[in-house]
This record gives C-alpha cells, structure tokens and sequence, in this order.
C-alpha cells in the first residue's frame, strides 16, 4: 500500500500529475456549461418575461421539468438518445454505417448547461424584475430605444441582482459535472475511479478528488464574493 | 412516440418507486436529526462544536454527492471489514443511505440555522419575561417560529433528495433512474424512458410542493387576511329574519 502524500505525489508512483489534469478537465466542462447554461438562461428568461402566452407556457414547463429531474436522467438522455440520433442522422440522410458516438465532453456541457440554463432562468428573471421600475420609465423619457436601454440599464443592475444566485449556479455546475463521469469523460471523478480501480486504494483517491473539489469550490466561491464585492461599489447597504 | 412502449416502460419503472421514497424519506428523516444537532453546535457559541459543525458543511456542501457515496462505498470498507459496522456497510442499501444523510443534514442545518436566526429577539424576551427557559422557551416558542421560517427552503431540499436518490442506481440500486438506465441500455430508446421516468420524479415532486406549501399555509394563520366577519354571520342573519 503506497503512502498517501507518494499516491498523490508526482514521483514515478504518483498520480498527481494525472489527477491535476483531470480538476482542468472538471473545470472545463463546467465554465463551459456554465457558459451555455447562461446563453439559454437568459434566453428562457427573456421568454417568460417578454414572451407572448404560448412561449411563456413553453419556458415555464422547461424550467419545471428540467429543475424537477434528476441530473442523472438528463445525462442518460444526452448520453443514450445523443448517439442514437446522431447514428439515425448518419443513416438516413448520410447513407453512414454503424453506431457513431458523441463525445464525452459534448454530451456533458449539453447536459450541464441545458439544466443549469433552467437554474439560470429563474436567477436572471428575478434579477430582472429588481430593477426598479422608475429607471426603466426614465430611460424612455431620454428615448433611449430598447437595444440601448438593456445595454445601460437593465444589464447592468440585473447582471448584479443575479450575482449572487449565479454563484449558486455554478456551484451547481461543478457538482453535477461529477456525474458526467459514467459518460466516461475523464474527468476528476472519473480518473480517481480509475486510480482506485488499478491501485486498490479507493479510499486515497475519493479523498484527493474530495480535497480538489473542496479547493475548486472554495476558491471560486472567494471569486464570487470578490465579484460581489465589486459590483455593490457605490451601491448603499440598507 | 410508441403508446405501447411507453406503457411497458410505464410498468418496467414502477417497482423503482418505493426504493426512490424509502431512501428519500429515511435519509430526509435521519438528516433532520442530524440538522438539528449540527445547527445547535453552529449556534452555540462553543468554539470547538461550531469549528466541527463548520467543517461538516463546508465539506458535505463543497463536494458533489456522487464522490461521497463512493468514499463511503469503496473507500470506508478497509476500515471497518471486520467491526460491527461491516455488515451494514457491506450493503450498497446502507451506503447510500448513510451518504444521503450525511449529505442532507448539512444542507438542512443551513437551512435551520437561518430560521432560527430569524426569530425575532423581542419574543424570547418576553418569553423570559413570561419565565420561560431551556426546554420549554425552545419547545414553545423558537422552535415554531424557526421552523416556519425554514419550511420553503426545507422544501427544496425535500426536493432536491428525492432527485439525489437517483445516485443510489450507480452503487447497484435498482430505483427509478436504475431501472430507466437499464431499459434504455436494452432498447436505446432514451427519449421514451427519460418521459417516463422523468414523469414519476415530476410527479413525486408535484405532490411534495403541494405538501410543503400546505403546511406552509397552516402553520401561518397570522400572515393571512382577518376573516370576513360578515360571511361568517351571515347563516346566523338569516334565521334571525
């Protein structure tokens, strides 16, 4: 049994290096559906604001079923139904043979960002709807048009209501990308079950992974407080 | 979309249910408990109890549930093979039961120790005042404020372990997810099973909402609008015509 510290060294025994690369890898896959959840987010919030009935309807139940359902099936749905209709596609309009899988890293920024989009929404919406009404009708009486008035307005004051909650979002990003590891993805979860799998030591390598999330979570949770910190410059405390 | 296999995944799914719920309800209950505990060590003022209920929150909520249902699963048996805890931890069942408690009371503590935050400083004065203290001050009069303060946000979190007890299906566990998995494995038709099962958890979620938002209502007679006093005496009025 190889002492811990050796385990997750960077000596010829230790999988350091690996596990390293692996946090990147949970990192990347979370900024990046972060970042998509954030593009349908605010798109599914312009929608229950501003859209006519039937959109309203159709962005409510996105945000119902996709807050509703556990990650775990959202996965399996990218993950199973994902080949399937890429394999469908090649078939039938590509003349194509044979099963063609989608990748890993694909499958798990759809499946993180299409359901931090429906977190996002609910955050953005609220932002939103803290703007104070006043500022909106003053910006009409400078005439602003509406392209303008988001962009010195509304933007801004939402993009700081919603910091907080964005917070959280992420939070929830990082968290749910664990559990693109059964897609295979080598990520941080992924490598330590392979470590443990080849060394036999579960336990060293679930602990490391839990020190590199507990580092990961805690150092952007200083981010966003910093981030915090400075959009509420100028700003009054009640 | 293909009625009859909807119904046959309908059918398929069904006996996941009641593993979904024994391990929501049992790891909700046992996490309650816990809560109650680490939010008393939080707000205790005792250095040494909040530095470990700190630790316990910070850890359980800074790491995704999956790998600690793994620590737990893999990674604790060397220690225990052989004590009277190996027979339970031997057991997937047990495991992830255990992590979703853990998991869940760190939330829950969170949750309580904002509500009992809220409770207003004037009313435990006059609690004193009255000659309340200890036990009864608690069972009287902070516990219910605290409580009902806490239930929204009790309420996700009520939500959000019946969605984490999908990871029960990965150490074994033939629940809802775990029975969508291995269908969708069988007949690759993803799109119908994710209906289907994401059906059962809307469902379960659906009526815990409701739930939470009824005891919600009946815990908070004082928040609602005097009733119409009029409409109350009008059968009254009328036989008196």
């Amino acid at each position: 049994m190889v002492p811990f510290l050796e385990l997750m060294g960077f000596g010829p025994r230790g999988w350091g290096a690996a596990m390293l690369a692996a946090a990147a890898m949970t990192l990347a896959v979370s900024v990046a559906g972060f970042l998509l959840g954030g593009v349908v987010g605010s798109l599914i919030a312009w929608a229950k604001i501003a859209g006519k009935r039937l959109v309203r309807v159709l962005a409510d139940g996105y945000t119902t079923v996709l807050r509703g359902v556990p990650d775990l099936l959202v996965i399996y749905l990218f993950f199973f139904g994902g080949s399937a209709m890429v394999t469908a596609i090649n078939r039938d309009w590509f003349g194509g043979q044979g099963f063609v899988p989608v990748p890993a890293f694909l499958v798990g920024m759809l499946a993180v960002g299409i359901v931090n989009g429906a977190y996002q929404a609910e955050v953005f919406r609220g932002g939103y709807l803290a703007v104070p009404k006043g500022e909106i009708e003053a910006a009409r009486a400078f005439a602003m048009t509406r392209a303008k008035m988001f962009r010195r307005i509304v933007a801004p004051q939402v993009a700081r209501f919603a910091l907080p909650g964005l917070g959280n979002c992420w939070q929830l990003c990082l968290k749910e990308s664990a559990l693109i590891s059964v897609t295979g993805l080598l990520e941080l979860l992924r490598q330590a079950q392979i470590g443990a799998g080849s060394t036999r030591q579960p336990f060293e390598f679930y602990l490391a992974a839990c020190v590199l999330y507990l580092a990961i979570t805690t150092v952007s949770g200083w981010g966003f407080a910093f981030a915090e910190r400075r959009t509420r410059r100028g700003v009054a405390r009640a | 979309m293909d009625p009859a296999f909807i119904l046959e995944a309908f059918l398929r799914i069904l006996p996941g249910v009641p593993l979904t719920l024994q391990l929501a309800a049992l790891s909700l209950a046992a996490g309650f408990v816990l809560a109650i505990m680490l939010a008393g060590m939080r707000l205790s003022g005792i250095a040494p109890l909040n530095a470990i209920a700190w630790t316990w929150i910070f850890v359980f909520r800074g790491t995704p549930l999956l790998v600690q249902v793994f620590l737990i699963y893999y990674g604790l048996p060397r220690f225990v093979r052989g004590t009277w805890a190996w027979p339970y931890l031997r057991e997937p069942w047990w495991c992830a039961l255990l992590a979703l408690s853990l998991n869940t009371a760190a939330y829950t503590a969170e949750i309580l120790r904002g509500g009992f935050l809220a409770v207003p400083r004037g009313q435990i004065e006059a609690a004193r005042a009255c000659g309340m203290s200890g036990f009864r001050l608690l069972r009287r009069i902070v516990f219910p404020i605290a409580i009902r303060q806490a239930i929204p946000g009790y309420g996700n979190e009520m939500i959000l372990m019946v969605k984490a007890t999908s990871l029960a299906s990965i150490i074994t566990l033939m629940e809802i997810t775990g029975l969508a998995q291995k269908l969708i494995a069988e007949t690759f038709r993803a799109i119908e099973v994710f209906v289907v099962a994401g059906a059962f958890y809307l469902f379960l979620n659906f009526v815990i909402t409701r739930a939470v938002l009824a005891v919600e209502f009946w815990l908070s007679p004082h928040l609602r609008d005097a009733p119409d006093r009029e409409a109350i005496l009008r059968p009254a009025l009328a036989n008196v015509h």
